[in-house]
């Protein structure tokens, strides 16, 4: 479609969520009130900056149900954050916003080529978390057979895979090289002895060397999918072409701002991700400060889609460590470990202030393969490590390599950072 | 030249309590005997460096334990207890341009010192001990000790 007729829906749908907020959420009311916008101020896109932010806390602030605009009858199910970084967030949906969320899910997966035939293993967890039933319900409808794991029970994973032939993998990218470290030690290989073909991995910032790491041992293609549970929850992924993830435009609107100052960023410049839903029923969102750092880039696919691209989201505002005063993204870190052969793919970033300075150490598992049992190549590694970090960060960085098997794996979320700072 | 050759198992460990006990206890589970070994320390890291009776099974032993395990190929060399012993392979090495990484010593029941050497040209180091008449050597020997 082409872009001017996704900008006229993209208006029209803009206005009526004006409108249908203002009418069914106090909490909107109050919002438009303080800032002094009427739903009729409202009338083009370049209207959109005139909307106050929406933030993660306003939904912890109206925990449960406050900022729902339809009574509970009309909700067909509920899911809940895992409160990690604070009190949790409870997401409602109406029938419509779950098809809403398939249908998004649908396109995506349609768009990497997943369809009838294939058998998808969702290793997302289910449940309260929204991964797992995103996946589910999006593979169902574009004909795939579903495989619903849920994650964790990593040799039964493995074992599925081969019996049953599973030829897509939906879970966390650290936990997919978890299991292929594991299928490894267990004499099984993912490239060849199972059916094994996409990935599409997300709930976690990975970087395009982690996805080469991914193709080259295993043989499949990587995808990065995105989305949250306050949006819904996995939404969107890149297309064949692994050239930025596409928003589909008809449901969400995008912007990008500078998280200091709240103002509009032009394309293409990297900032803080803005999404209003444009399609949701129980709980929209008007520019919600999703607080992913990334850029928009609104060129036509070479996939022939002119829904907008954002491109890999490498950190969070939140995951963001000043350092001595220096902005430090742990992706940034993880981006330079991986273009080093020798480090293996478990790393930690410890934060630690000594004597009033900051001082940051990256914890680096030692491989079968770097391990030499001379000290100087040892100390040779540690400082090659540290003088690349050095060189994309602009700040001291001790490394320590540290025995194999030693960092905490996870099933989920890779926990990547300690900071022992009491600030 | 093959069998003056003795594999030495390296192992990566972190500088912290519970290491050396842990590769103990899986030696002895597998009654696998040490005959010579020394730590070279670096730090938060160690390598730990070990002659044994039985190399394959003790590298298999810590694999599946988990360390970070490699088998090293050093020679072993029966050394005169005399002075300028050491002196002399020192010397007849560095004639030869052949680099000593690394040596540490130790004695026998037979009360003989027994010098392990790692180089950077293990075969060179062959011929040319063996050309000065220097004994090395060989895993048979290593069992016996």
């Amino acid at each position: 479609m082409p872009v001017s007729e996704l900008e006229k829906i993209q208006e029209k749908k803009l206005s009526d969520l004006v409108n249908y907020v203002y009418r069914h959420s106090v909490f909107y009311r109050k919002r438009f009130d303080e800032a002094g916008v009427r739903p009729g101020d409202i009338k083009t896109l370049k209207d959109l900056k005139k909307l106050p932010f929406t933030y993660k806390s306003d939904l912890r602030d109206t925990y449960p149900t406050g900022m729902f605009c339809v009574p509970n009858e009309q909700l067909v199910r509920f899911h809940v954050s895992s409160g990690t970084t604070g009190k949790p967030t409870v997401v409602g949906y109406t029938q419509n916003d779950i098809d809403v969320w398939t249908t998004s899910l649908a396109r995506a997966m349609t768009s990497i080529g997943v369809g009838r035939g294939d058998i998808v293993q969702v290793g997302y967890g289910y449940g309260l978390f929204t991964g797992g039933l995103g996946a589910h319900y999006g593979a169902e409808e574009v004909g795939a057979t579903v495989l619903p794991v849920s994650s964790g029970n990593t040799e039964r994973q493995i074992e599925l895979m081969q019996d049953l032939g599973s030829t897509v993998i939906a879970c966390t990218p650290s936990y997919f090289l978890f299991m292929n470290e594991v299928s490894n030690t267990a004499g099984v290989s993912i490239k060849n002895d199972t059916n094994m073909r996409v990935g599409i991995f997300g709930a976690e910032p990975w970087t395009e060397e982690m996805r080469k790491r991914i193709e080259e041992s295993t043989g499949i293609k990587a995808y990065d999918i995105y989305g949250t549970s306050e949006l819904s929850g996995p939404l969107f992924t890149e297309c064949m072409y692994q050239d930025g993830i596409h928003i589909w435009a008809d449901q969400f609107l995008i912007e990008v701002i500078d998280p200091a100052t709240g103002e509009q960023l032009p394309d293409g410049e990297r900032g803080e991700l803005v999404i209003t839903t444009l399609a949701k029923e129980a709980m929209p969102l008007i520019r919600y400060r999703i607080g992913d750092i990334t850029v928009i880039n609104r060129e036509e696919c070479k996939c022939g889609r002119t829904h907008p691209r954002i491109m890999r989201v490498l950190g969070r505002v939140d995951d963001m460590l000043i350092i001595m005063g220096i902005n430090v993204f742990p992706g940034q870190i993880e981006a330079v470990l991986m273009k080093i052969p020798q480090v293996g793919e478990h790393f930690m970033i410890v934060v630690d202030r000594v004597n009033e300075l900051d001082v940051m150490k990256v914890q680096i598992e030692m491989t079968d393969e770097a391990f030499s049992d001379k000290v100087n190549d040892i100390m040779a590694l540690e400082s090659k490590v540290s003088s690349s970090l050095k060189h994309v960060l602009n700040i001291a960085v001790k490394v320590e390599l540290v025995e194999k098997g030693s960092l905490p794996r996870s099933m989920g979320k890779a926990k990547r950072v300690i900071d022992n700072r009491k600030l | 030249m093959e069998d003056k050759i003795i594999k030495q198992i390296s192992l990566f460990a972190e500088n912290k309590p519970g290491r050396l006990a842990n590769i103990a206890s899986n030696f002895r589970k597998s009654g696998i005997n040490i005959r010579a070994f020394t730590i070279a320390e670096a730090g938060d890291f160690g390598i730990i460096r070990m002659v044994v009776d039985r190399p394959d099974d003790a590298h298999e032993v810590l694999h599946s334990a988990g360390f970070t395990v490699s088998e090293t190929n050093v020679l072993g060399i029966e050394m005169e207890d005399v002075p300028g012993g050491l002196g002399k392979i020192a010397d007849v090495l560095g004639e030869k341009n052949i680099n000593i990484d690394y040596a540490y010593a130790f004695v026998t029941k037979t009360e003989k010192a027994l010098l392990i050497l790692r180089v950077n040209d293990i075969e060179g180091a062959i011929l040319v001990l063996q050309g000065e008449g220097i004994k090395l050597i060989d895993m048979a020997d290593i069992q016996q000790i």
